[in-house]
């Protein structure tokens, strides 16, 4: 399934998408494997597979925790690869959530290559606007792949119409200014943004940093297309005794967020 | 402040922030505005008279500049092949180094942005201290962001810091060192962007970083061109800085650029040596791609993982470098060169003894390498080196380097 009609299907049904995010690589690649299957079951509609990165600048404590471990035990770009596959193979849509040099390293062309052979749908590149690099768009289109930007409650008009006009799939609006985290609340700005983004474009939007619950969840859902969550679900994992009882957890509070992104 | 035109060969005109395929601009959306912002406000703070008469004032009075050049004269003659050696004495400069010289300008910056607060990561912390300084004088709320590593070799600095007013936050992710001090320093920009900016220490970052930094330290060089031509009446035959992030080297070399008979040298930590892994020679030992916001040389494996740095230096260990320094080494412009830390800590031990003058050990890189240039080029020629900083601040290092402080002597003097 693309990105795209994992949305559309959620909004047949009138509610917003689910999208959650966990790095490939822990608590180990299998393990990662096995914790996105248990999200997808319990009901998350797109997933953003992390590649581990060293220097992770919007990423807060909890994150920063999983990837270094996950770095430290090995996980390589291979690996992220084949984490994309397994899940590709449970229908849902896999994005990679990837820092710039990873893939510059890996070669823009080349990644773009692997990751379409691999089942993939797109990237979501945090650190890397649309005019920042001349070389990642074209090699996701040649593959059919989604390019998903971010939007800033900072953004100027113009540049939300630049960044929309650059994205496929859909747009990433960060709903607060700051890195991933879990937060008491999601900020007012992400609504307003939300509309700053949708007078430029068609496409979904999905709003994450913060959201952690099936209450927050449910606000979101009631102004965008889709709701994502990173931290909340890293955090069951690196709390978690062993790694079948994260599972457990993440799979509880997918099914929980579920219930929330069908609350408008 | 130096406002001449950049040199056209350098930056490249079409991509404001590029350097030929260096630079650029590779950060997280939501910082995009308040780069732009500043990027503006420098753009108009250049133009404007009252700035540069307020910079340049606070440089005179407060700083001291123009700071003097010093014959090495003994150093030159024992230790560095005979050779002419003149120091571009930036260790006297007020708080020990070159770092106040940029932090003067991006304070004042701050001041017309109107934001109330400025955050800075530090490596040796005399970028910290700078901006401590700069914030303490200017009456702005300043946190720093400092490796726990570095806050340990460092420790004098760390209590400068917190005597100027300023809150210093110990980081403790990945190598504890500069690289994640930037990190983190980064992480709370994009959280507080709106009432904080972020003073950045050096030549890296993302645009207009770079620029502004080499901008504001561009004086070194235009100084020190006037002072040896008044002094030995020629252009000298090479120039030599140390090299972290790049912005006292790029500072002293820029009045040369278009000296085609003057080279430029830098020098990169090289640790325990560049073959042992265990170094921060950027540019010789790494590969082009993208830290910090742009594109450069790096110290990264095969995944495009940042592999960590190491120096007896903090203010050299840092796994980047500026992208106008990966543009000058490979337009051939400038050389760029390891030394390693017990090359370093001789070169320290030697200024100390011949000259009177403790430097910085980030600085004694330069001094090592300008040993080495004297060998090279002979009793001859003139060899100008930025003493980016004084050492007060690596006493210990060295003390414990050179054996200084065995039992008897430490456990009543100290
Ligand atoms: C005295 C001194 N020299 C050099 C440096 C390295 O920085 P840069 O390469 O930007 O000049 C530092 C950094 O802390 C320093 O304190």
């Amino acid at each position: 399934m693309t990105t795209s009609v994992a949305f559309e299907k959620a909004r047949a049904e009138g509610r917003a998408a689910l999208v959650g995010y966990l790095p490939a690589g822990y608590p180990s690649v299998d393990g990662s494997i096995e914790a996105i299957r248990a999200m997808v079951e319990a009901g998350v509609d797109v997933v953003e597979v992390g590649l581990p990165y060293s220097d992770p600048l919007i990423d807060g404590p909890v994150i920063q925790t999983a990837v270094d471990a996950a770095l430290r035990a090995g996980t390589t770009t291979k690996d992220v690869l084949r984490v994309v596959e397994a899940v590709a193979a449970t229908g849902a849509p896999a994005v990679v959530m990837s820092y710039w040099n990873p893939l510059d390293r890996y070669g823009a062309a080349a990644f773009a290559r692997d990751l379409a052979a691999a089942g993939g749908s797109g990237v979501i590149t945090p650190d890397l606007t649309p005019d920042a690099d001349d070389t990642w768009i074209p090699a996701a289109r040649e593959h059919g792949l989604d390019t998903v930007f971010l939007v800033a409650p900072s953004s100027t008009e113009e540049r939300i119409a630049m960044t929309t006009a650059a994205c496929r799939g859909f747009v990433y609006a960060t709903s607060v200014m700051g890195v991933t985290g879990t937060r008491e609340q999601v900020g007012d700005a992400a609504a307003g943004l939300v509309a700053r983004t949708k007078a430029t474009t068609q496409l979904p939007v999905a709003v994450g940093l913060g959201v952690s619950n099936a209450a927050q969840a449910a606000e979101i859902a009631a102004y965008a297309d889709g709701v994502v969550v990173g931290s909340a679900f890293v955090r069951r994992l690196l709390e978690a005794p062993d790694p079948a009882a994260g599972v457990t957890a993440v799979a509880e509070l997918a099914a929980d967020l579920a219930g929330g992104v069908r609350t408008r | 402040m130096d406002t001449r035109p950049d040199s056209g060969h350098v930056l490249s005109a079409d991509r404001p922030g590029r350097f030929g395929p260096y630079g650029g601009r590779y950060v997280p959306e939501a910082l995009i505005a308040a780069l732009d912002e500043l990027d503006r406000e420098y753009a108009a703070a250049k133009q404007d008279p009252a700035f540069t008469a307020e910079l340049d004032h606070l440089l005179t009075t407060y700083t001291g500049r123009p700071t003097p050049i010093t014959e090495a004269a003994r150093f030159g003659a024992e230790a560095a092949g005979g050779a002419r050696v003149l120091l571009k004495r930036e260790d006297l400069n007020h708080t020990g180094s070159h770092k106040i010289n940029n932090v003067l300008g991006q304070a004042l910056l701050t001041k017309r942005i109107g934001k109330p607060r400025v955050i800075a990561e530090t490596g040796a912390g005399q970028h910290g201290v700078a901006t401590a300084t700069a914030a303490a004088l200017m009456g702005l709320e300043c946190v720093i962001y400092m490796g726990e590593e570095d806050t340990r070799r460092q420790a004098l600095n760390v209590a400068r810091m917190r005597l100027l007013g300023a809150t210093v936050v110990p980081v403790t992710t990945g190598s504890r060192t500069l690289k994640d001090a930037i990190n983190e320093a980064l992480r709370d920009w994009v959280t507080n962007v709106a009432t904080t900016n972020y003073v950045f220490g050096t030549v890296a970052g993302p645009h207009p970083f770079p620029t502004l930094v080499r901008d504001l330290q561009r004086i070194i060089g235009v100084e020190a061109r006037q002072q040896v031509l008044d002094l030995t009446g020629k252009l000298p035959d090479a120039v030599a800085a140390c090299v972290g992030g790049g912005s006292n080297a790029i500072g002293i070399f820029h009045a040369f650029i278009d000296d085609p008979e003057v080279a430029l040298y830098g020098f990169e930590a090289g640790g325990d040596g560049v073959a042992t892994g265990r170094h921060a020679a950027t540019i010789t030992a790494g590969s082009p791609g993208v830290l910090h916001g742009a594109r450069s040389y790096l110290l990264q494996d095969e995944m495009g993982q940042t592999i960590e740095s190491h120096s007896i230096s903090a203010g050299l260990d840092y796994p980047g470098v500026g992208p106008e320094h990966a543009w000058l080494k490979d337009s051939g412009r400038a050389t760029y060169e390891p030394v390693d830390d017990a090359d370093a800590m001789e070169a320290f031990r030697l200024l100390c003894r011949t000259e009177g003058i403790i430097p910085a050990i980030e600085s004694s890189h330069a001094l090592a390498g300008a040993r080495r240039l004297g060998e090279r080029l002979g009793p001859e020629a003139t060899i100008l080196v930025n003493l980016s900083g004084r050492g007060d601040k690596d006493v210990d290092t060295a003390a414990t380097w050179f054996g200084l402080m065995d039992d008897s002597e430490s456990e009543g003097g100290r």
